[in-house]
């Protein structure tokens, strides 16, 4: 595709779905920003959510399911001049890619990971992913799913994340000034965003989530991580959103020196005579 | 004159290192080298070895007869023993009990506590040998200063030179001029290869025996600027790979078979997406854990139809180191040009062999992108429609106002999801069409042997030497024509020549480190050309030539 601007394109999202708002505030931090569409990579793996680099307008990579985070991690590391944003689904971030989250923030390169948390698996028709809640009955968990949900908030802070955050699709300028954080945080950052699925989720609707939700104010410290993950655990009645942890961190391409100091990989050029001389260590 | 050395001991007595440098010392004296490595998967105890196979001339494979054995431990003489010639010598410490006139017992642990340093009773024993073949030291603390800290060198300098006072000259070899040589062995050269071919981005995960490509590769990250990165899990490592492509730089990951059975989606993926991607292969012998550090060529039908669907590939089989270097850069050129996974199969018995070559030819190594720097159309059509099947590549970021659309979803010319049945025929059609040019510019097998050979062994990849020896050997003895054909590119597999020479052959022989003949069912499938005789191995151990003679003597 090309053009200058991030119009967004017609979907195959069922009407009321609470991507269309994620899209939507993608579309306006990223032009908040100033960010024009070739500068930016949006990433997916495979699911409702992963279809989302198809409806922006900028480069697209729509890959497997579950391994959206290494192929985008390595785009960022061969060309630091991108903008990278992964926007996937809660089972393609936690449950097939589960491995890759973990790892991802110990890599701590410097991408942004959208996560569009409808608590179920949307495109295959509505089983419990790793964050459904104990209880809901799906088309295999007939008796109600009966493992306890993940955290991925929680996790992300213990597994040392420097920008963790959540937020609700439901409101859309809040989500778009959290995205606005997350894609200026130098070093990966999790955005765990509440989706509501109006097809295959009907306990965790727009309702449940807008009753529940309760925005982060400037008397909370996102610096403290003991206390973060005092806050990441807060679920219930009164559920935190915005970031909850915050803290700067060396990312990636800084802590290579010819990432950090040179031009992006792609631009690099190969020196014959040296690699040439490389068969000085074979004599 | 053509010598074979065995160095045997336990795991962590330093058979490796000991190896290398007397492979150096053979080396500087002007010989050529042709040793393997036989290991096993364990970090203490056991037994391992290496065999050092040196001559005036070029070897291409290892043989079995032993000409001096160093016993490191008791069971390298209870393993080896047999193979050494009635003339041979086998030298070990005095404490050992074995009689035997050919042993010799020397003061090894005494001289090394001397010294200073039991660990250095190796390197006693190497210096007598290199006293036993006349050859000089003079190169010994240099050699020594390769491998370990300067204060660790110099007491091996003077273990090897203590060793070499207790013998008299046997075999009086002279030192021959020396010939501007390397020393590599098959993952190094590989390495070396991607280095050349401007690789950028390397992501595996440590599998034997391909872990020394990421070894040697990580060695050079900072001074050659290649990201070498040690992925989660081999899936992460081919997704990261993809994803470096993808963003325009050469990318590569490397495994053996279990850690391929994992990257097989994202085979798939690059094909799909037509990202270009570099993959090796070094074979163990499966299923799963196998035989960790040993040798088969058990894979190639899995490696040449692994993932659902169908999309082009190339499967290149590596041959000898130096093969190994040409091959890698041609696989990166390959892949750029059709915008496919390129596969490179490998194993442990190529991946491990030290030989003697000649200085890689770094004015032969091109690199060819085949990425646009404009488009003429916008938007852009990241896979348009053409003829050959190829369409423009545009790196995602470099042009203003032109974005680039990739999706594993079947899609149309922009890169968006369709469900259109026109769209996919279109498109499965393109993608097919881009191996009909490559087929044009296959390399047909190597052809060793008499011309109009009336015994044509068919054989693929690392088993090269062992089999080019043999076609001498039987040749020799005159009773009838041999000859092999020794296939690199096997997928697709070149028919030109094997047409060409089954048609004049008598019978017709495969030669394959596997247990099902797997070149043989892929010749039948593509040809029709059935073989009448089979030469398999799958006991891990690689094939000799004296093995491979044998067995196509006794052919009925
Ligand atoms: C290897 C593999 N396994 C299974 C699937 C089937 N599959 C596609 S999407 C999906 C789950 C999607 O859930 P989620 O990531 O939460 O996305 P959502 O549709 O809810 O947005 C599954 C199981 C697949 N495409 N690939
Ligand atoms: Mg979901």
């Amino acid at each position: 595709m090309c053009d200058m601007k991030f119009v967004t394109s017609e979907t195959a999202w069922c009407p009321g779905c609470g991507n269309f708002n994620i899209l939507e505030a993608l579309r306006m931090a990223l032009e908040r920003l100033n960010k024009k569409p070739h500068e930016v990579l949006i990433v997916g793996g495979i699911g409702q959510a992963a279809k989302t680099p198809q409806y922006i307008n900028a480069n697209g990579f729509c890959g497997l399911h579950g391994r959206a985070l290494p192929a985008a991690v390595a785009a960022k590391i061969a060309n630091k001049d991108l903008t990278v944003i992964v926007n996937t689904g809660d089972g393609d971030s936690y449950g097939e890619g589960g491995n890759h989250f973990i790892h991802n923030v110990r890599r701590n390169v410097d991408i942004t990971h959208f996560v569009h948390d409808n608590q179920i698996y949307g495109l295959t028709k509505g089983q419990a992913s790793p964050t459904t809640g104990v209880g809901h009955v799906t088309s295999v968990q007939t008796a109600g799913t009966i493992n306890e949900p993940l955290n991925p908030v929680l996790l992300a802070i213990a597994l040392g994340a420097g920008f963790v955050a959540r937020a609700f699709s439901g409101d859309k300028e809040h989500l778009a000034s959290i995205m606005v954080e997350a894609i200026q945080y130098k070093g990966y950052a999790l955005v765990d965003i509440f989706q509501p699925c109006v097809t295959f989720n009907r306990i965790n609707t727009f309702q449940w989530y807008n009753s529940r939700v309760y925005k982060l104010d400037d008397s909370y410290d996102p610096t403290d991580r003991i206390k973060a993950m005092e806050k990441a655990m807060e679920w219930g009645d009164r559920i935190p959103i915005g970031v909850i942890y915050r803290e700067e961190k060396p990312a990636y391409c800084d802590k290579i020196g010819f990432l950090k100091e040179g031009p992006p990989l792609v631009d690099m050029q190969v020196d014959m005579d040296k690699i040439k001389g490389y068969m000085k260590d074979f004599i | 004159m053509d010598y074979n050395i065995l160095i045997g001991g336990a795991a962590g007595q330093g058979v490796e290192t000991l190896s290398s440098v007397f492979e150096k010392m053979l080396k500087r004296n002007g010989y050529k080298i042709f040793s393997i490595r036989d290991y096993m998967s364990r970090i203490r105890g056991g037994h391992n070895f290496a065999q050092i196979r040196f001559a005036d001339r070029d070897l291409c494979s290892h043989t079995e007869d032993l000409d001096g054995i160093i016993a490191l431990n008791n069971e390298t003489i209870d393993y080896h023993i047999d193979r050494l010639k009635p003339d041979g010598f086998l030298v070990c410490d005095l404490s050992v009990r074995y009689e035997d006139d050919r042993i010799i017992k020397l003061p090894l642990m005494n001289t090394a506590r001397n010294i200073g340093n039991i660990r250095v009773s190796g390197s006693v024993a190497l210096g007598a040998v290199m006293g036993l073949l006349g050859l000089s030291l003079d190169d010994a603390g240099e050699i020594y200063n390769q491998f370990f800290r300067p204060d660790i060198a110099d007491i091996n300098t003077t273990a090897v030179l203590e060793g070499s006072k207790f013998v008299q000259t046997r075999y009086d070899l002279h030192a021959l001029e020396e010939e501007e040589n390397i020393l590599i062995n098959g993952n190094q050269a590989v390495a070396l290869g991607a280095l050349a071919a401007g690789c950028k981005f390397y992501s595996a995960y440590p599998m034997t025996p391909s872990t020394s490509i990421m070894d040697y590769l990580a060695s050079k990250m900072n001074d050659a600027e290649i990201v070498v990165e040690q992925a989660e899990d081999e899936i992460a490592a081919i997704n990261m790979a993809i994803g470096a492509s993808y963003a325009g730089v050469r990318a590569m990951t490397g495994t053996s078979g279990g850690g391929f059975s994992l990257m097989v989606e994202g085979l798939g993926l690059a094909g799909m997406l037509e990202v270009p991607l570099v993959i090796a292969e070094v074979q163990r012998p499966g299923p799963v854990t196998g035989f960790p550090t040993r040798t088969e060529q058990g894979d190639l039908k899995f490696i040449i139809s692994a993932s659902q669907g169908e999309f082009p590939r190339m499967v290149i089989a590596l041959r000898t180191p130096e093969d190994a270097f040409y091959q890698t850069v041609r696989a990166f050129n390959i892949a750029d040009k059709y915008q496919i996974p390129v596969i490179l199969v490998s194993d442990q018995f190529l991946a491990d062999s030290v030989t003697t070559v000649k200085p890689f030819d770094f004015d032969e190594v091109r690199h060819d992108r085949y990425i646009s720097r404009e488009v003429d159309e916008r938007p852009y059509k990241r896979y348009k429609i053409t003829p050959s099947g190829i369409s423009p590549r545009v790196i995602p970021g470099k042009i203003p106002g032109v974005t680039v659309m990739v999706d594993s979803d079947e899609h149309d010319e922009y890169g968006y999801i369709t469900e259109s049945a026109e769209v996919r025929t279109n498109m499965v059609d393109k993608r097919m069409r881009k191996i009909e040019l490559l087929k044009q510019e296959l390399q047909e097998p190597w052809f060793v042997g008499e011309e109009d050979c009336e015994v044509l062994m068919l054989a693929w990849g690392s088993t090269w030497g062992p089999v080019a020896e043999a076609v001498s050997i039987l040749n020799t003895e005159g009773d009838k024509k041999y000859g092999a054909l020794v296939f690199g590119d096997v997928w697709p597999l070149p028919t030109g020549l094997l047409l060409n020479k089954c048609k004049k052959a008598k019978r017709i022989v495969n030669v394959e480190q596997n247990a099902t003949g797997q070149l043989a069912s892929l010749v039948a499938e593509t040809t029709g050309i059935l073989c009448d005789f089979s030469v398999l191995k799958y006991d891990g151990r690689p094939m000799s030539p004296r093995y491979i003679t044998e067995k196509v003597r006794g052919m009925k």
